[in-house]
């Protein structure tokens, strides 16, 4: 099986659409994980029915029993997050802040503080179109992307492991739940834009995937918006010994797509037309 | 007054509405921008500037004194994000999986570990003009306490008329922390069916918090109706929709701002941070 | 010598986990007494550090080598410390097979 991320660095690249038109050219089976578990976009495009679902409980928040608690409030001064606030007498952890570093526990002399699963997601396994799809949703203001990242990972290697392709929708950034895209991947491919932001963005994708080892490809989409950054992009990837594999043009057949939740490909219109020769290219590197 | 500026997802041109507001008003009006985007903050891109201060942000991490380490492990043991290891001769740390609790000073018996300062970040000021001030905000690559380097930017701000928080995109940890404070907040979205999948993510947060928020519509071809519909059920205000322009995505994407170019574009941003204002004092 | 084998489950005919961390278990092989111990990894759900959390549990019982697919960064350098080796299996054979495969000499060893 080989696993494919498609990143970006900066958001709004078009990650996603192409993401989308290659699980609808690639002709292998293959199977769809989403790891932009903030902001999970796949399924406006692919349309998944829904399988199965299962909570995800990343993390572990401290819990006061206010029947031993004896409210002498040294939890609330060793918590460094500022996650324990007294209420009307009471002693509570505001979850949302809550570390799950454990100190309260441990520096509780009544012994009234434990450690509990903090449901802060859902994962889902659905069937669409083109293959299954692993996707989950996030919590707002819940940490441990990283690790829902790996899950449903694990979940599409264990499921559908017999699959030629992995595709995997990556997040935006470089922080853990990038990390944890990237790892274990035989091939990223960076969509980037010409703009200085997405220049300034793609340096360091590159420079995250490289210390992972992955192999490392580029595309430039809505090139022809600024032709001289474009060169500029083109340079770095010949200077930096990266595969760039091509160019989109703007195309505004892209944003009807979207608006109409198809892949961009199934029309032949110019955009879809550079794409159908960046996956031939990808492809014959693949397999 | 406090301004957060967020988005569902990226790309929408949150930064570009940041900066292009933080200018405007800066005209008249003393500004300080936030860049809280410290993964990869980027407003300074469009504000070059020769002479910036940079100081460090830090965090407390253990330093274990293995004269008086016994080897126990209860530090490793206590540590919820694996950050000691009692190997067979010395303590272990990893300092990217410190969260600077300080739990594991309080759990080793032989009061062996006591705390140290380590660099995660900078904070950097940059005087683009005498009314506008820039603030980033920058974690170290590899770190994962941007909250901390957030609450240290963010703790730079004064008096001023103005303050413009610009937020990473998405509903994560970061985020949060960077609308904490703030009187009110623009969501940049784009009329596609994925800007207003995560413009509802990224409004709930806003009601979570408490704070009243404005939606601003950036790249729009004239058919955002589905974001309208979505505006006009949950009562959010259209501050303002920045049509789809060539011109304007070479500019912004060149490094420059419309406002800078244009002021019809100053003063159109201007327009938004008054709504903003009597919206907040309107008690919306 | 006290060999440890990351396994989907207890048994000596599952197959080994090539997540090292992640692996919902750790079966202990002691060449000298040819005995068979499975443990389970608690921390294998965890926020993050399994790698560490997983090097610490080899290092609290006395393991002198680890049977992996491949162990990252800083779980490297904490066995490394440790003097526990790490010795690549690749593939998706059972606990049994990797201990044969040691016992037979062909593994090597991860830099």
């Amino acid at each position: 099986m080989i696993r494919l991320a498609v990143v970006s660095g900066k958001g709004g690249t078009g990650k996603t659409v192409l993401t989308g038109a290659i699980a609808h050219l690639c002709n292998r089976p293959r199977v769809m994980v989403d790891c932009d578990v903030d902001a999970a976009n796949l399924e406006l495009l692919l349309h998944p029915r829904i399988l199965e679902r299962k909570d995800f409980a990343g993390m572990e928040a401290a819990c006061i029993d206010t029947t031993q608690c004896t409210a002498c409030g040294i939890c609330s001064d060793a918590c460094r997050f500022d996650a324990i606030r007294i209420h009307g007498g009471d002693y509570a952890v505001e979850t949302g802040r809550c570390e799950g570093c454990g100190v309260c526990r441990l520096i509780c002399p009544a012994g009234a503080v434990s450690m509990q699963p903090r449901v802060c997601g859902e994962i889902f396994y659905s069937e669409t179109r083109y293959g299954d799809l692993v996707h989950a949703r996030l919590a707002p203001g819940a940490a441990n992307s990283g690790l829902l990242v790996a899950e449903i990972k694990k979940i599409a290697l264990s499921r559908n492991g017999d699959c030629d392709l992995m595709l995997i929708d990556g997040p935006p950034g470089i922080g853990c739940p990038l990390i944890s895209t990237i790892t274990g991947t035989d091939q990223v491919l960076v969509v980037t834009e010409p703009s200085v932001s997405a220049l300034h963005d793609l340096e360091r994708v590159v420079q995250v995937s490289r210390s992972l080892r992955t192999k490392v490809s580029v595309v430039i989409n809505k090139h022809d918006l600024n032709p001289r950054i474009s060169g500029t992009i083109r340079e770095f990837c010949r200077r930096e010994d990266l595969v760039f594999r091509g160019e989109i043009p703007y195309d505004e057949s892209v944003m009807e797509a979207v608006r109409t939740a198809r892949p961009v490909t199934e029309d032949t219109v110019p955009a879809a037309e550079a794409i159908h020769t960046i996956w031939d290219d990808m492809s014959h590197d693949l397999w | 007054m406090k301004i957060a500026v967020a988005s569902g997802k990226g790309g929408t041109g949150k930064s570009m509405v940041a900066a292009n507001l933080a200018f405007s008003l800066s005209v008249a009006e003393p500004v300080t921008l936030f860049d809280c985007d410290v993964e990869e903050p980027n407003l300074h891109l469009f504000f070059p500037e020769d002479q910036p201060e940079v100081s460090s942000v830090s965090i407390l991490v253990p330093d274990v004194d293995p004269d008086r380490c016994t080897l126990c492990g209860e530090c490793a043991r206590f540590c919820a994000f694996g950050a000691l290891v009692a190997a067979r001769d010395r303590v272990l740390f990893f300092p990217l999986h410190c969260h600077s609790c300080g739990g594991c000073m309080v759990a080793c018996p032989a009061g062996a570990i006591r705390e140290t300062p380590r660099q995660i970040g900078t904070v950097t000021e940059r005087s683009i003009s005498p009314n506008l001030l820039l603030v980033t905000g920058t974690l170290n690559e590899g770190e994962v306490l941007g909250v901390k380097v957030i609450r240290a930017a963010k703790g730079r701000a004064g008096a001023e008329s103005w303050i413009i928080f610009d937020a990473s995109p998405g509903t994560s940890c970061p985020v949060v922390e960077t609308l904490e404070g703030a009187d009110f907040c623009i969501l940049v979205t784009e009329s596609t069916p994925f800007g207003l999948h995560d413009l509802a993510l990224a409004y709930d947060v806003t009601l979570q918090k408490g704070i009243p928020s404005g939606v601003v519509v950036n790249r729009s071809d004239g058919r955002d109706d589905v974001v309208h519909r979505f505006c006009n059920e949950k009562n959010i205000p259209v501050l303002a929709v920045i049509p789809f322009e060539r011109k304007i995505a070479e500019i912004q994407g060149s490094g420059d701002l419309i406002a800078r170019r244009d002021p019809a574009w100053k003063d159109r941003f201007c327009a938004i941070g008054r709504a903003c204002r009597s919206l907040m004092e309107g008690g919306a | 010598m006290i060999l440890c084998i990351p396994s989907v489950g207890p048994d000596s005919g599952d197959s080994i986990d090539d997540r090292f961390g992640r692996a919902p278990y750790f079966i202990i092989y002691d060449t000298e007494t040819d005995t068979i111990t499975p443990h389970r990894n608690e921390s294998a759900g965890g926020m993050g550090g399994v790698g560490l959390k997983a090097a610490q549990f080899l290092l609290n019982h006395g393991v002198d080598a680890v049977i992996a697919g491949r162990v990252g960064g800083n779980a490297l350098e904490a066995l490394k410390a440790g003097g526990i080796k790490v010795l690549l299996y690749q593939g998706k054979g059972t606990v049994k097979e990797a201990i044969s495969g040691f016992l037979h000499g062909g593994l090597k060893e991860q830099e």
